[in-house]
């Protein structure tokens, strides 16, 4: 379908008059006239006058950037080099997931949202079968629930590998990148051992986990995490010392905390705002009231502060990983309910009632009564909400995500308005949004 | 979370100010929620963000939903939370469809609106369906008749995006808002895609062979 947005938006924010009024300059203003009389003082004799229709740029930023992680279109007024207006415009990956959930049964609804947020699949798989078992009232085993928060804190530092990664990247610090992507190769190869999948494994099952985790798990896990531990302070000596990612990240972006709240905001950029908001600690959801861990945050809440807060985070994850791994109750790993759990494989060739509730399961699903559940967890950009509506059909009648992304999103024109447009590449690389969960 | 009497207490004293606000409350799977007029979604949400002992200050998510064939048939649900207690609360705005056809059957169970038929200790599950009738009002936009309620974007900044989404699916008018345009599907698309009578699938796939089948396709 072809676009009109293009006319239709630049037409729109000239005839609003928003240009020059939106924003105000936190440090020094830099207006065009202190632009050329600074030029005069510097190139004597020649005499400079600029047309007033050049005051005020309105340029694209995307939606093919390299810089806006995924297909976002910001829409920036630029005085100079200052941003004056900043609109983000979303919807190019939009795929309708939400919809398409409302036609399949419950069970089957579990690969759709994973590929939402695409480097968080194992929280949005918890959200939604969370959601689900709560509608239902379904007790999840207490190995099961020890072997989710085991995932969902590797995928927690597979998030956090790759927004480093792409984040330093983008500030021109090229080699983290690949150091980064090594260390999250390995995270994957974790998953791949227990899963049998890299990304998008479809692990969680309504009242557990899909299978045990294999021989020599442990093993490997632990192996990964002491590879990870060294990685990770390698990236904080690369990037600590870095002359040029330091000036660039300190003191840029900064939103006051009390707005960042007032704007729904949570997550890694609350925490480094200092307020110490976790789901994991306030909600206390699955094995995490059991497990120990601090939650980090940050003083000012600037970039720097961002990149710290995730930093210290992966730590976190590292410590609840080796608590998990060294606590890891014995037992059943999904839930012995055969009106929601598949029965084990092995008893389809001697039970009967196994059979019939496997063909149940398999070609119907499972009916849950009318209701409806929120369902909200900490996932690595924050609060992730998901909304189930049950009719009493197999199939749910409505599947919201709150999903963390779309929710900051709307904090960068704060962050942004007054500063410089070569910050803006670096508050945005902060944000760390994922256009896939943005946009659903 | 508030219980079942708490909610009770919410309702009484919300309806003292602001008679005829809250219509019914709903305790179910550990989860409470308010049954609101549309019209008064202002009036509920600041006397429950300011009035001390309830401060849910924090909003976090705002989503329609479709209750397609039943009546009233839309609702707008407000997450709201309060972060130091970490209690949630859902406010749901039920809101007739403007336009339907007048022969629809209602299914609302007449004595819904008793605030005490709702009892944790019964094990009756109340069920989402049963809402009260509430009288929406509406507005005409492109010769379509869409329901209208009151945009939370002043007292909560947080609901613009999330707003515009409910808007771009579902097809309610938020009025007051300051920026209402399609956000996720393209701006000159027609139709509300997340109501339950819209079919899934039926976009064309352009291709250059089907140029000349899909006449005006770049318009």
């Amino acid at each position: 379908m072809a676009r009109v947005e293009d006319t239709l938006h630049d037409r729109e924010i000239r005839q609003a008059g928003a240009i020059g009024e939106a924003g105000t300059l936190r440090d020094e203003e830099i207006t065009v006239s202190d632009f050329t009389t600074e030029l005069a003082e510097r190139i004597p004799g020649v005499e400079f006058e600029l047309e007033p229709e050049q005051e005020m740029l309105t340029v694209n930023m995307g939606p093919h950037h390299p810089a806006t992680h995924g297909v976002l279109r910001l829409v920036v007024d630029l005085e100079g080099e200052v941003v004056k207006d900043l609109k983000p415009v979303i919807g190019y990956v939009h795929t309708g997931i939400e919809k398409s959930c409302e036609t399949m049964q419950y069970w089957k609804v579990i690969p759709f949202v994973e590929r939402m947020d695409y480097l968080s699949y194992f929280f949005n798989m918890q959200a939604y079968v969370g959601a689900v078992e709560k509608l239902i009232g379904l007790e999840v085993p207490r190995r099961a629930q020890w072997l989710r928060v085991l995932h969902m804190e590797l995928n927690r530092i597979h998030s956090h590998l790759v927004w480093l990664g792409t984040s330093a990247l983008d500030l021109g610090a090229m080699g983290v990148y690949f150091y980064c992507f090594r260390d999250r190769d390995r995270v994957l190869d974790t998953f791949e051992m227990s899963t049998g999948q890299r990304m998008h494994t479809r692990y969680f099952q309504i009242g557990g986990v899909a299978e045990d985790i294999p021989a020599g798990f442990e093993q490997k896990v632990r192996k990964t995490i002491e590879q990870l531990k060294t990685g990770i302070g390698q990236y904080e000596a690369l990037l600590d010392k870095n002359e040029i990612f330091l000036i660039r990240t300190k003191d840029v972006g900064v939103v006051s905390r009390e707005r960042l709240v007032e704007l729904g905001v949570t997550g890694p950029l609350l925490r480094a705002a200092g307020d110490p908001w976790d789901l994991r600690k306030e909600g206390g959801y699955l094995a995490y009231p059991e497990l120990e861990f601090d939650v980090p945050v940050g003083t000012v809440g600037d970039g720097y502060d961002r990149y710290r807060v995730r930093l210290t985070e992966m730590r976190e994850s590292i410590k609840i990983i080796e608590q998990i791994l060294d606590g890891l109750p014995e037992g059943p790993w999904i839930a012995d309910d055969r009106k929601y759990a598949l029965p084990p494989r092995a008893e389809l060739s001697t039970s009967m009632e196994s059979l019939i509730h496997h063909f149940k399961l398999v070609t119907e699903g499972f009916r849950v009564e009318p209701g409806e559940v929120y369902n909200p967890i900490e996932s690595p950009r924050g609060e992730l909400g998901c909304f189930v509506m049950a009719d009493g059909s197999s199939k749910p009648a409505r599947v919201h995500f709150r999903e963390p992304s779309f929710v900051n999103l709307q904090a960068l024109a704060d962050m942004t308005i007054g500063e410089y447009v070569a910050d803006l590449i670096q508050t945005l690389a902060m944000l760390d949004p994922i256009l896939g969960g943005i946009d659903r | 979370m508030p219980d079942a009497p708490g909610l009770e207490l919410i309702l009484a004293e919300i309806n003292r100010e602001h008679p005829g606000a809250v219509l019914d409350t709903s305790y179910d799977r550990e989860q409470a929620a308010l049954i609101i007029d549309p019209s008064k979604v202002i009036e509920v949400l600041t006397w429950l963000k300011q009035t001390p002992g309830q401060e849910y200050t924090f909003l976090s998510s705002v989503h329609g939903a479709d209750h397609f064939p039943l009546t009233p048939r839309f609702a707008v649900h407000y997450e709201l939370l309060n972060r130091e207690r970490y209690e949630r609360l859902r406010v749901k705005a039920v809101i007739p469809d403007p336009g339907a056809a007048p022969t629809e059957v209602s299914v609302v169970a007449p004595g819904s609106s008793d605030a005490g038929a709702v009892d944790s200790d019964s094990g009756e599950r109340g069920s989402s369906m049963e809402m009260p009738e509430t009288e929406g009002r509406s507005t005409v936009l492109d010769g379509e008749t869409l329901p209208v309620v009151p945009s939370v974007v002043e007292l909560f900044p947080t609901a613009d995006f999330q707003e515009r989404e409910v808007h771009d699916f579902f097809g309610i008018v938020f009025e007051g808002h300051p920026d209402l345009r399609r956000i996720l599907m393209p701006e000159d698309y027609v139709g509300w895609p997340q109501r339950r009578d819209f079919p899934v699938g039926g976009e064309p796939v352009i291709f250059t062979r089907d140029e000349v089948t899909n006449p005006g396709w770049w318009q």
